[in-house]
């Protein structure tokens, strides 16, 4: 285990490298630099600043600067707002976006998996319809409409949260529900699909002629062998959500990593594309580790090292 | 007890050949299926439904004498109304026409998007998945670069490269796309393949293509077809949003993601013109996952009731 563990370490560092390079290379094939957008400055003073960022270098000796920067630490300064650095703004807005992203995970997670089972257990009944219909709900209807209708109802009309803006626990909340409906539909449904799968399963009928307890048997038999498809939708999705997202942290004007994601694309502003990049690839091969392991955990059968046993 | 002469019977006796016969028609697995499929309403309603959908998009444009394009600025944001069925948008274009014509760009992208996203990420997830160890773990570390790599860059360059359009759209998408079906698939392959009917099946001698293909795959069909119902909507917002931004279909042209993207601007206005693209990605996703569902119960023969 440990032996696995050091080797997916290994690959990690290999796959952010990778990631890296290919999204230094490709960001600069995007016709254009960060200063064709600003206003009009004279021929030299564009020079001087392209100069200043080592932008009139080759592309590789850029790439060469970019990364002995990077191991020791430093992500460059943000080309579009020149006295900070990347550092600076990530530690700044990542936080806000992680609260949330938390928050609506945990929301998700419970209420999905809660839905999933219910649904699957009572096919065809009432419970079924009502979390096909959410499901439906959260996934047909765009976040940014139930983030303004949620906005709408329970603050605006009937005041018990705040409409917008960031400071204590009750700010988060509508930010928070938005964000868990897709979360939510997504793992009911998966959740339910699955759980039918194992429902039919032979295993099913032996633990209830053992005469196990229908807890026992939801919870030991069925949940824990059909999990598998939610815990590998998980990983990416807590990365993907954990990193703010764009459209609910305008919408709520949270002061969140989201909006420097797309931003900085359109900015061209090269160390922030590569900084929020590889903050978001971090989580995510971090991630997709934790849930390679859970699969070990949640299944003893699974074995990911060859011959491990 | 009533006396019954022996001269009341008469012996049949057995014919070898008569009771080795088969007498209905064999049924192949696909028959069987669609079978199975026909008995479910609910998914034939879906089917039915679908069906109609494309019929409309083709010909629903032709219904009314509008032209999608064709702007108004005297009727504008108009309500339902005979002339315009669905009403007005904010340059007084006709809904009813309009929604027709997203209808084709969005269930195109939809449909086709999580058709290749199926199609590769099942062969590679089952692939890495099935052989486990070295082959997995590359494998699997594509993916995660694939994952990493910021999608709009991909999007922008693409778009350089190839010019806008539609297929531009579909090929940025199934391209980050394909990964999420890949990971599903593999996770499902890592756990299944431990089971002992493919060891059994290695026993006789399958190719690992075939246990693949033939056991693997049919097996974790559940969570294949509920990615694929999901991935259809994902396709039509990701479109809208591209589109949003400027790098997806030219604005004449419209789709149910872009005519939910414009209804949002007079939304506290005209609450209409977001419901009824609103409402048609709803219904078909509910169909889609309708005939999803029904799907996956006709194509596993353990759920056969």
């Amino acid at each position: 285990m440990l032996n696995y563990s050091l080797k997916r370490f290994v690959y990690m560092l290999i796959t952010l490298w990778v990631i890296v390079t290919l999204t230094f290379f490709l960001m600069h094939m995007i016709p254009g630099d960060p200063f064709t957008s600003e206003k009009k400055v004279p021929e030299q003073i564009r020079q001087n600043m392209l100069a200043k960022y080592h932008l009139d270098k080759p592309l590789i000796v850029q790439y060469g600067y970019y990364l002995n920067n990077l191991i020791h630490g430093d992500l460059g300064i943000s080309l579009k707002y020149l006295n900070r650095t990347v550092d600076d703004i990530i530690k700044q807005s990542a936080p806000a976006s992680f609260q949330l992203g938390i928050q609506s995970i945990i929301l998700g997670v419970i209420f999905g998996l809660l839905f999933g089972i219910i649904a699957a257990l009572k096919r065809g009944g009432g419970m079924d319809y009502i979390s096909m219909f959410l499901a439906i709900i959260g996934i047909s209807v765009p976040n940014f409409i139930i983030a303004t209708l949620l906005q709408l109802l329970l603050a605006s009309k009937l005041k018990w949260l705040p409409v917008s803006g960031w400071g204590s626990f009750k700010y988060t909340i509508l930010p928070s529900i938005a964000l868990s409906f897709s979360t939510l539909s997504i793992i009911s449904r998966m959740m339910r699909t699955s759980m039918l799968d194992v429902i039919g399963q032979d295993y099913i009928k032996t633990a209830k002629a053992k005469g196990l307890s229908q807890f026992q048997i939801i919870w030991k038999h069925m949940v824990r062998n059909a999990i598998m498809p939610v815990v590998t939708v998980l990983g990416p999705l807590f990365a993907g959500i954990v990193t703010g997202t764009f459209v609910i942290e305008q919408i709520f004007s949270i002061p969140g990593l989201g909006k420097f994601f797309v931003q900085s694309i359109y900015d061209e502003d090269y160390s922030m594309i590569l900084g929020t990049t590889i903050f978001y690839s971090v989580i995510l091969v971090v991630m997709m580790f934790l849930v390679d392991i859970a699969y070990g955990l949640i299944d003893p059968r699974v074995r990911l090292a060859k011959g491990g046993k | 007890m009533v006396d019954i002469s022996k001269d009341k019977f008469e012996i049949v006796g057995a014919n070898a050949s008569e009771s080795q016969s088969i007498v209905r028609p064999s049924i192949s697995y696909w028959q069987d299926a669609w079978r199975r499929l026909r008995k479910n309403k609910v998914a034939m309603a879906s089917l039915v439904f679908l069906i109609l959908l494309v019929i409309m998009s083709i010909i629903g444009p032709h219904l009314r004498p509008f032209d999608y394009a064709h702007q108004d600025l005297f009727n504008t944001n108009k309500p339902f109304s005979k002339v315009h069925w669905f009403g007005t948008d904010y340059l007084g274009r006709d809904l009813f026409v309009r929604v027709w014509m997203g209808a084709r760009v969005s269930l195109f992208i939809g449909v086709v998007i999580a058709l290749l996203d199926a199609i590769i990420g099942v062969t590679y997830g089952g692939i890495a998945g099935y052989f486990g160890g070295q082959v997995d773990n590359i494998m699997m570390r594509i993916v995660d670069i694939l994952y990493g790599i910021p999608y709009l860059i991909l999007v922008i360059l693409l778009m350089v490269v190839m010019g806008q359009g539609l297929w531009t759209i579909i090929t940025a998408m199934v391209m980050t796309g394909w990964v999420g079906m890949a990971r599903i698939v593999r996770g499902q392959v890592l756990q299944l393949k431990e089971q002992e009917f493919v060891l059994a099946a290695k026993t006789l001698g399958a190719s690992p293509g075939r246990i693949i293909l033939r056991h693997l795959i049919p097996n974790a069909l559940g969570p294949i077809i509920v990615s694929m119902t999901f991935d259809v909507p994902n396709a039509i917002f990701s479109e809208a949003f591209l589109s949003y931004i400027g790098l997806g279909i030219r604005a004449p042209l419209a789709s149910w993601g872009t005519l939910a993207n414009d209804a949002t601007q007079v939304l506290l206005m005209y609450p209409m013109q977001l419901f009824i693209p609103g409402f048609f990605i709803s219904i078909t996703m509910l169909a889609f996952n309708m005939l999803g569902d029904g799907l996956r119960d006709a194509l596993d023969p353990r759920l056969r009731r």
